[in-house]
C-alpha cells in the first residue's frame, strides 16, 4: 500500500509502447453460466451440452493502445459479460485475457487488486456512484484503496472534476445531480486514478438523448487528450460508430463481425449486420478519413503541417470531419478536398464522386 | 410410539450443568457486576441529573425538541409514580442485554451476509430462538444462572438478538449490485469494501435492528420479573399476584415511558447519518465559496 507498486505499471507502459502489438488480447474467451443462474436470470440463448447457459462463446479479439474498441450488442448478447471478464468482475470458464503482456485470468488476489487499481477502470450504466460520500470522495475512492495520502488524492480527484466540468461542486453529494453530470463523476472517477485502460459499460444508455450526444463529445474530447485504451459497451450502433475505432458486433454470444465502422457499412457480415446497418444515417457516422483515397504523392511528401500546394484549390478538413458538413464543400463546386490528420500531415483526399458512392446504401450499389 | 426429544433436551442440560457449571457461574458474576455497575450510576446520580443526561441524549440524536421535552416531562412522571429506582434498575438490565444482543448480533448479520453457508445454517436457528415461546428459555436459564436478573437477561438476549442479526444482513445483502462491482472494480479489499462501502449503507438497516432488539429487550423485563429480576417486572407481577390494579397500571405506564423514549430516540438515531452528511456537505459547500474568491483575488 506504499507508493512503490503505483510505479510499477509506468515503468512497463515505456517497454510496450515500443512493441506495436496489440494491448489487450483476448483470445477464445467463453462463459458457460451453471443452469441454475440463467433459469433465475431469465436469460435467453442456447445451451452447451449439459453444462449450462453460454452467455459468451469462444469470443476472440484485440485491442491496440489507444484505441476505442466497441462491442456492440443487443441486451443478452453477452458484451456486459465480456467486460467484467477483462477486469475478472467475473470469471472466465476457458480461454485467455492478455492485458500488456501478462494473463489476467492466472492473477492472484493481490496483484488482481493492483491490476484493478492501477492499469483498468470501469464506468457504469447506473453509474456506480457512493451515495454516501461527496463527489471528490467518490472520485477519490480509487485512490484512497491504493493508500494515497488524504490531501494529493483529494488533490487529484477535484483535478479530474475540473476536466468533466464539476469542478465548482465538488463537495456535493451525488443525490443532488442529473443523470449526465452522475456520469461526469464516474468518467472522473476512472480518470483519476491514471489506469491506462477504462471498461466502459452502456455509460450514456441511461442519459436521454441531447445529454448523451454531450457526454459522446465529451469522451472524444478527453480521449484526445488522454490517449486511453477503451473498451466501451453499446446497444446502440450510432453511438458505436460514433465513438469506435474498431466495433465488434456480439449476437447470442458470439463475435459475429469486427472492424470499423465503414467495414461494417460497406460488408456486412450477414443479414443481422445489415439490419442494424440500414437504420444508421451514414452521413453522420462516416468520416472523410475513411472514405479518403490515397494521398497525392505530392502532398504525402511534404512535411507535417506545411502547405505543399499554393493556397486556391487546397481545401483541408480533418479526418473526423463527417460527411454532412463536406456536403456543403462539395456543393459549393469544390472538385477535391485535402484530407490531413491531427498533425496536419495530409492522408488522402475526397471527391463528390467518393463522398456521394459511400453514402449510398449497399443494395443500391449493387443494382447498379 | 412417542420421541422424548423433551427429555433429551433436559438431559443435555442436565449434563451441561454438571460438567460445565462453572462457566455458567462465571457468566452469571460478570454480567451481574456490569448490571451492578450500571445500576449504581442510574440510580446512585441524582434523577434530575439522568433525567437531564436522558432528555440530552435525545436532543443530540434526533434534533426533535418536541422529544426532549416529552422525555423530560415523562420520566418527572415516573419519578412522581415513586418508581425511579424500579425504572433505572429495568433500564440498566435491558441496556446491558442489549450490548450483549448487539455484540453478538451485529457480527453475525455481517458474516451471515458475507457468506451463505452461515447465512443458510443461522436462519433456522433465529427461527427457532424466535418463535419458541419466551417462559421456555427461562426454565433452563434459572437451572444455569439462578434466580434473579441474570437469568432474565440470558433469556432475553437468546430473545433480542434474531432482529439484530436479520437486519444487519438485509441491510449488507440489499446493496445495489453495482456499487459493490464498482468498489471491487477499484480494487478494494473486502475489509475497505465493509468499512467504507457496505456498513454505512446497512447503517439505516442496522439501527433498524437495534431498535427492535431494544423493543424486544423491554418486553422480556416483566416476563423476568416472573424469575425474579426486579425492577419495573417485579412491581408488574407483584401487582398482578396481589390483584393490585393501580399499582400494575403504575408499573406498566412506566415501561411504556421506556419504551416509547427508547424506541423514537433509536429511530431517530437511524436518520442521523444523513442529516449530518448533507450538514456537512453544506457546509463544505459554503465553505468552499467562501475561500474560491479569496483565491481567486490572490491568484
Amino acid at each position: 500500500m506504499s507508493a512503490a507498486p503505483v510505479k510499477a505499471p509506468a515503468g512497463d507502459r515505456g517497454d510496450a509502447m515500443n512493441t506495436e502489438g496489440p494491448f489487450i488480447r483476448v483470445d477464445h474467451l467463453t462463459k458457460v453460466y451453471s443452469l441454475g443462474k440463467s433459469a433465475r436470470l431469465g436469460l435467453p440463448g442456447r445451451r452447451s451440452q449439459a453444462k449450462g447457459f453460454t452467455a459468451v462463446d469462444d469470443v476472440s479479439f484485440d485491442v491496440k493502445r489507444g484505441q476505442i474498441f466497441v462491442i456492440m450488442g443487443l441486451s443478452g448478447s453477452g458484451k456486459s459479460t465480456i467486460i467484467r471478464m477483462l477486469n475478472r468482475l467475473i470469471d472466465a470458464s476457458d480461454g485467455s485475457i492478455t492485458v500488456d503482456g501478462r494473463d489476467v485470468r492466472s492473477l492472484p488476489p493481490a496483484q488482481l487488486r493492483a491490476y484493478r487499481n492501477q492499469t483498468i477502470n470501469m464506468v457504469f450504466q447506473h453509474f456506480g456512484l457512493f451515495p454516501h460520500k461527496s463527489l471528490i470522495d467518490n472520485v477519490a475512492f480509487g485512490l484512497k484503496v491504493r493508500g494515497v495520502d488524504r490531501a494529493t488524492r483529494e488533490a487529484k480527484a477535484a483535478e479530474a472534476l475540473t476536466l468533466v466540468g464539476l469542478g465548482d461542486r465538488i463537495h456535493a453529494m451525488p443525490d443532488q445531480l442529473s443523470g449526465g453530470m452522475k456520469q461526469r463523476v464516474g468518467l472522473a472517477r476512472a480518470l483519476a486514478t491514471d489506469a491506462e485502460i477504462l471498461l466502459m459499460d452502456e455509460p450514456f444508455s441511461a442519459l436521454d438523448p441531447l445529454i448523451r450526444k454531450d457526454m459522446q463529445e465529451l469522451l472524444v474530447k478527453l480521449q484526445r487528450n488522454f490517449k486511453k485504451t477503451i473498451v466501451f459497451v453499446t446497444h446502440d450502433l450510432n453511438e458505436a460508430m460514433y465513438l469506435g475505432d474498431r466495433i465488434m458486433v456480439m449476437k447470442q454470444g458470439r463475435n459475429v463481425q469486427t472492424g470499423t465502422a465503414l467495414d461494417l457499412l460497406e460488408a456486412p457480415a450477414d443479414p443481422y449486420i445489415e439490419e442494424f446497418v440500414a437504420e444508421v444515417d451514414r452521413s453522420k457516422v462516416l468520416t472523410a478519413g475513411m472514405i479518403s483515397k490515397d494521398p497525392d504523392p505530392g502532398m504525402a511528401a511534404a512535411a507535417p503541417g506545411v502547405p505543399a500546394r499554393s493556397g486556391h484549390d487546397a481545401v483541408r478538413v480533418s479526418e473526423a470531419t463527417v460527411l454532412t458538413e463536406l456536403l456543403p464543400l462539395l456543393a459549393a463546386g469544390t472538385e477535391r478536398v485535402e484530407v490531413v490528420d491531427e498533425h496536419g500531415t495530409p492522408v488522402g483526399h475526397v471527391t463528390a464522386e467518393t463522398v456521394l458512392a459511400a453514402l449510398a446504401p449497399k443494395e443500391y450499389s449493387h443494382a447498379l | 410410539m412417542r420421541f422424548n426429544i423433551g427429555d433429551w433436551f433436559a438431559s443435555v442440560i442436565d449434563w451441561m450443568l454438571a460438567n460445565v457449571g462453572w462457566f455458567f457461574d462465571g457468566v452469571a458474576w460478570l454480567v451481574s457486576q456490569i448490571v451492578g455497575a450500571v445500576e449504581i450510576v442510574l440510580i446512585g446520580l441524582h434523577p434530575f441529573l439522568i433525567i437531564a443526561l436522558l432528555a440530552g441524549a435525545a436532543l443530540a440524536l434526533t434534533r426533535s425538541l418536541g422529544l426532549t421535552l416529552f422525555s423530560a416531562a415523562a420520566f418527572a412522571v415516573i419519578v412522581a409514580m415513586g418508581l425511579w429506582v424500579e425504572s433505572m434498575s429495568t433500564l440498566a438490565v435491558v441496556l446491558v442485554s442489549v450490548m450483549f444482543s448487539l455484540a453478538i448480533g451485529i457480527p453475525l448479520g455481517i458474516w451471515a451476509a458475507l457468506n451463505n453457508t452461515v447465512s443458510a445454517v443461522v436462519r433456522p436457528v433465529l427461527d427457532l430462538m424466535q418463535a419458541m415461546p419466551v417462559f421456555v428459555y427461562l426454565i433452563p436459564a434459572v437451572f444455569f444462572f439462578g434466580v434473579g436478573m441474570v437469568p432474565g437477561i440470558a433469556a432475553t438476549i437468546v430473545f433480542a438478538v434474531p432482529p439484530a442479526v436479520r437486519l444487519t444482513e438485509l441491510g449488507i445483502r440489499k446493496l445495489d449490485l453495482e456499487l459493490l462491482e464498482a468498489a471491487m472494480a477499484f480494487g478494494a479489499k473486502k475489509g475497505l469494501i465493509l468499512k467504507d462501502v457496505q456498513l454505512p449503507l446497512a447503517f439505516s438497516s442496522i439501527m433498524a435492528g437495534v431498535n427492535q432488539v431494544i423493543m424486544l429487550a423491554l418486553s422480556m423485563v416483566v416476563v423476568a420479573g416472573l424469575v425474579g429480576a426486579g425492577g419495573l417486572g417485579g412491581v408488574v407481577v407483584q401487582g398482578v399476584a396481589q390483584l393490585d390494579t393501580a399499582r400494575g397500571f403504575e408499573g406498566g405506564l412506566a415501561v411504556v415511558i421506556l419504551a416509547v423514549y427508547l424506541d423514537r430516540v433509536t429511530s431517530g438515531a437511524r436518520s442521523l447519518g444523513d442529516v449530518l452528511r448533507s450538514r456537512r456537505a453544506k457546509k463544505e459547500q459554503r465553505a468552499a465559496a467562501a475561500t474560491a474568491p479569496v483565491a481567486a483575488a490572490a491568484g
